[in-house]
């Protein structure tokens, strides 16, 4: 039997969690308000960014987990992202 | 509940567990009796042996059908023009002769007959991670196979896009559709959950003292596979659920008038399609590195060489997919890099011929019926591979794109490696998994039949590409007549070598003389279990000490 | 015939339980990611239109269903906390309350649908076609189809929810025994991360 975690995590620290996201979004809300031009996207996909580490690392334990799942996590972000990558040197050199 | 009752109650599950394990063992697990009787006690059985069977009697049945329908083209193409069949039917025949082969038989292929069976023995533990989604996933897998047969039987029509679905004509087809996408997706679905259970399988059920580093390699191989069914799978899903989507309410995506780009379904079907095609040969080449070193009773050459090979392969292989579009219409820098990884992807499947060959050398070599196919194996995949380079050519491509030439390329790799390999993987496992033994000199005609019968068929079609023969047609020009004669012959012989094979297998299931524990003097753990193997596999989980290993022949 | 004893046994291991759960978090990934692959493609295509379209959604529904799932993502994030506290009251108050705004968030989604048809927007529709500029006609597919299936993995989380619900009420779901809960909620959290992509690249595009 498994038990690896000992650790209870406090309400608390969810909460902080919570106030921080929150304050992220109405960020990024806010700066819609401000022509970025070509870095629009960028910075929406900045702030989502953040808030899904926030998310994976506290809401989903990933902090207190053994490292081969962060490892499997990171792993299919970096597959996805290639993905995009290599799908866009078709459409960006056309 | 107290900490004391809660002990009390796990020791005395552990107890139950462990007496009446050797009493359940008794019975071997054909034989075992529970819950269920007859039929029943196997597609309710979440047994990873039964469950393995299953899939391999239900691939068997959909494998024919699929020969049955390459039968028919072969006879169409004897001679030009219309042979047997009009040119709708012909594109019909194709597109479901396609369906079936890819998704009913190879890409479930090896794991899902050979992985189900063998994997937890080879790991030592009694079942796979998690049993019953076990067999939902083979409940699935025909769940899937009726869907696609529902296309054929009801509705407007066979469908005749290709298997490959592609737009904008698979969202205007008049033929039925609908029922083949979602019995493709369902069949997705399966493969999904069978990778996912292999992957916590392996992660958490190996036995004591089984490391990583020792791990036999047809396992290793069933690893990387099962990632790349669990990530590339989910990319065709919602690319099928897009076309059906398209094809119901007209959303666009795909829909050039509407502003969507063809080119993007070919990047999406090809995101999957192309690591599908590894997942396919992965267990394959697994397979042969286990037949390989037992029949050369030596140790594999290389083996983290091959390990490294496997994982590279796994992930090279989501970076190549382009190399079928290269005709469709993507930019220079897109055929540039796709041209390059496809080149880079040959080299770790160069890198296992090299290693399998070097086990041969100077090792003691037993020719049996497994040894001839894994041997003919290496001989067609190299042939495979090759024309594969030929094609990932950029200059060449051009030249044999939608040929005869592509469809000997993908016959020979995906025939002549998985299919090749699962003939071989079950003449190896045969006495493991049934307890007898084949006819030895059926089963050696039945190859060398099978083996004439497949170069004769395959072979000219390279040189009727290259002389300019479109694929997917049912007529062709009065010069290709000859090749097509030749091939079609071919096919005949194949066929003949294919019912040697079938019936000497099923004849022997039966009927065949007992055989011992370990006929071919292998080293991996499935050996050390009765033939064949108890309900449970071990009636004590093995332990593996710091000298043992999967190939420690001496 | 030989016969044996049916063997039943009682295997726990919330590792693999967890893996599980992670690995077909994986695969719902990838399925969003491609669609994330096809948005982007157009987008980068159809640039103005896709501003253009972005104007009819409402800036405000969008930010309000972003709050709700995110609250529900720190109240069934916390429901493991008081489940291994053994506090099942508390462990039943707040996946109630997740499975409340789960159920919010469809409602709004219903709502703003149905301001989308009346105003002749559905896939397929006369006005889309006959109107709308290819980049815009390619914004609303993708905006129902992404959402859409989006609702339709917030319903089957509620579904996952409700189940753990029962089982935590009947005792089949405790501290030591605490992986359905963990897991439903790795799953909620994934149909969060889910909306926290959707809502910046459909409602702030501006």
């Amino acid at each position: 039997m498994e038990n690896e975690k000992h650790h209870i995590v406090p309400y608390r620290l969810y909460i902080f969690v919570l106030v921080g996201l929150l304050a992220l979004t109405f960020l990024s809300i806010a700066i819609t308000g401000i022509d970025l031009g070509s870095l629009t996207v960028a910075g929406a996909l900045a702030f989502a960014s953040v808030k899904t580490y926030l998310v994976l690392k506290y809401f989903m334990h990933l902090k207190y987990d053994k490292p081969y799942i962060v490892s499997m996590v990171i792993f299919v972000f970096a597959i996805f992202v290639v993905t995009i990558v290599v799908t866009f040197l078709d459409y960006l050199y056309r | 509940m107290t900490l004391k009752q809660y002990l009390s109650f796990i020791t005395n599950t552990f107890d139950k567990m462990n007496s009446t394990s050797i009493a359940a063992n008794e019975a071997n697990y054909l034989k075992y009796r529970g819950k269920y009787k007859g039929l029943l006690g196997w597609i309710f059985s979440t047994d990873h042996k039964r469950i393995g069977l299953l899939y391999l009697y239900s691939m068997a049945t959909m494998f024919s059908v699929g020969v049955l329908l390459g039968l028919a083209m072969k006879l169409e193409l004897l001679a030009p023009g219309k042979t047997i069949m009009e040119a709708q039917t012909y594109n019909a025949t194709f597109t479901v002769h396609g369906v079936i082969m890819i998704f009913m038989v190879v890409v479930p292929g090896l794991p899902a007959v050979f992985g189900n069976f063998l994997l937890p023995i080879m790991i030592g533990a009694k079942d796979v991670a998690f049993p019953k989604l076990n067999l939902l996933s083979w409940w699935m897998y025909v769940a899937g196979v009726f869907l696609v047969l529902a296309a054929l039987l009801f509705g407007s029509g066979t469908p005749d896009t290709g298997w490959t679905f592609y737009a904008p004509y698979s969202f205007r087809s008049g033929t039925n559709l609908l029922p083949a996408i979602f019995g493709a997706f369902v069949l997705g679905f399966s493969s999904i959950l069978t990778g996912l259970n292999f992957l916590v399988t392996i992660h958490r059920m190996r036995c004591p003292g089984l490391k990583w580093t020792k791990l036999p390699l047809f396992v290793w191989t069933l690893y990387g596979t099962a990632w790349i069914q669990l990530l590339a799978t989910p990319v065709v899903g919602i690319t099928l659920v897009l076309v059906a989507l398209e094809r119901i309410f007209g959303v666009g995506v795909f829909d050039p008038a509407l502003g969507g780009d063809p080119i993007l379904y070919q990047h999406l079907f090809w995101i999957y399609s192309h690591p599908a095609v590894y997942i396919m040969i992965l267990p394959a080449m697994g397979a042969i590195s286990e037949i390989i070193p037992t029949f050369a009773q030596k140790h594999i050459f290389g083996y983290k060489a091959i390990i490294a090979s496997t994982m590279a392969i796994a992930f090279v292989g989501y970076l190549v997919w382009g190399h079928h579009m290269f005709t469709a219409g993507m930019s220079g820098t897109a055929q540039y890099y796709f041209s390059l990884l496809t080149f880079l992807v040959a080299i770790p499947s160069a890198i296992k011929v090299f290693n399998w060959v070097s086990t041969m050398y100077k090792g003691s070599i037993n020719i049996q019926t497994p040894f001839y196919w894994a041997a003919s194996f290496i001989f067609v995949f190299m042939i495979g591979g090759l024309s594969g380079l030929v094609l990932g050519a950029l200059a060449a491509n051009i030249y044999v794109h939608d040929t005869a030439f592509v469809v000997a390329h993908f016959h020979y790799i995906v025939f002549g490696g998985t299919g090749f390999a699962f003939f071989a993987a079950i003449h190896y496992w045969f006495p493991k998994i049934f307890g007898r033994m084949y006819d030895k000199t059926w089963a050696n005609t039945g190859w060398l039949i099978f083996f004439i019968g497949f170069v004769t068929l395959y072979s000219p079609m390279f040189y009727l590409g290259m002389m300019g023969m479109p694929r997917r047609y049912y007529d062709y020009l009065q010069e290709f007549h000859g090749g097509n004669i030749l091939s079609t012959i071919g096919s005949w012989i194949l066929v003949t070598g294919f019912v040697i094979i079938i019936v000497n297998l099923v004849r022997s299931a039966s009927r065949g003389p007992k055989t011992e524990m370990n006929p071919w003097h292998g080293k991996t753990l499935e050996w050390t279990v009765p033939s064949p193997p108890p309900l449970e596999n071990f009636d004590e989980i093995p332990v593996i000490e710091e000298n043992d290993g999967p190939y420690n022949y001496k | 015939m030989e016969q044996a004893k049916i063997v039943v046994h009682d295997h726990y291991d919330a590792e693999a339980s967890k893996i599980g759960m992670w690995l077909f978090i994986f695969t719902e990934l990838l399925l969003f990611g491609v669609l994330f692959v096809i948005y982007s493609v157009y987008r980068y295509i159809n640039h103005e239109a896709f501003h253009l379209a972005a104007e009819e959604l409402d800036t405000f529904v969008g930010a309000v269903n972003t709050v709700i799932l995110l609250v529900s993502s720190m109240t069934i994030a916390m429901s493991t906390t008081s489940l291994q506290k053994k506090n099942k009251t508390i462990t039943l108050a707040l996946t109630g309350i997740t499975l409340i705004l789960g159920i919010v968030f469809l409602v709004n989604k219903y709502f703003e649908w149905g301001a989308k048809f009346d105003h002749g927007i559905f896939p397929g529709s006369e006005y889309l076609t006959e109107n709308l500029s290819q980049g815009e006609i390619l914004f609303f597919g993708l905006y129902f189809i992404m959402t859409g299936l989006h609702a339709l993995h917030i319903i089957i989380g509620l579904v996952l929810i409700a189940v753990v619900m029962w089982k935590v009420y009947t005792g089949k779901v405790h501290a030591e025994r605490a992986a359905l809960l963990e897991n439903s909620g790795l799953y909620w959290h994934l149909v969060d991360i889910i909306w926290i992509f959707l809502f910046p690249l459909f409602y702030l595009i501006h």
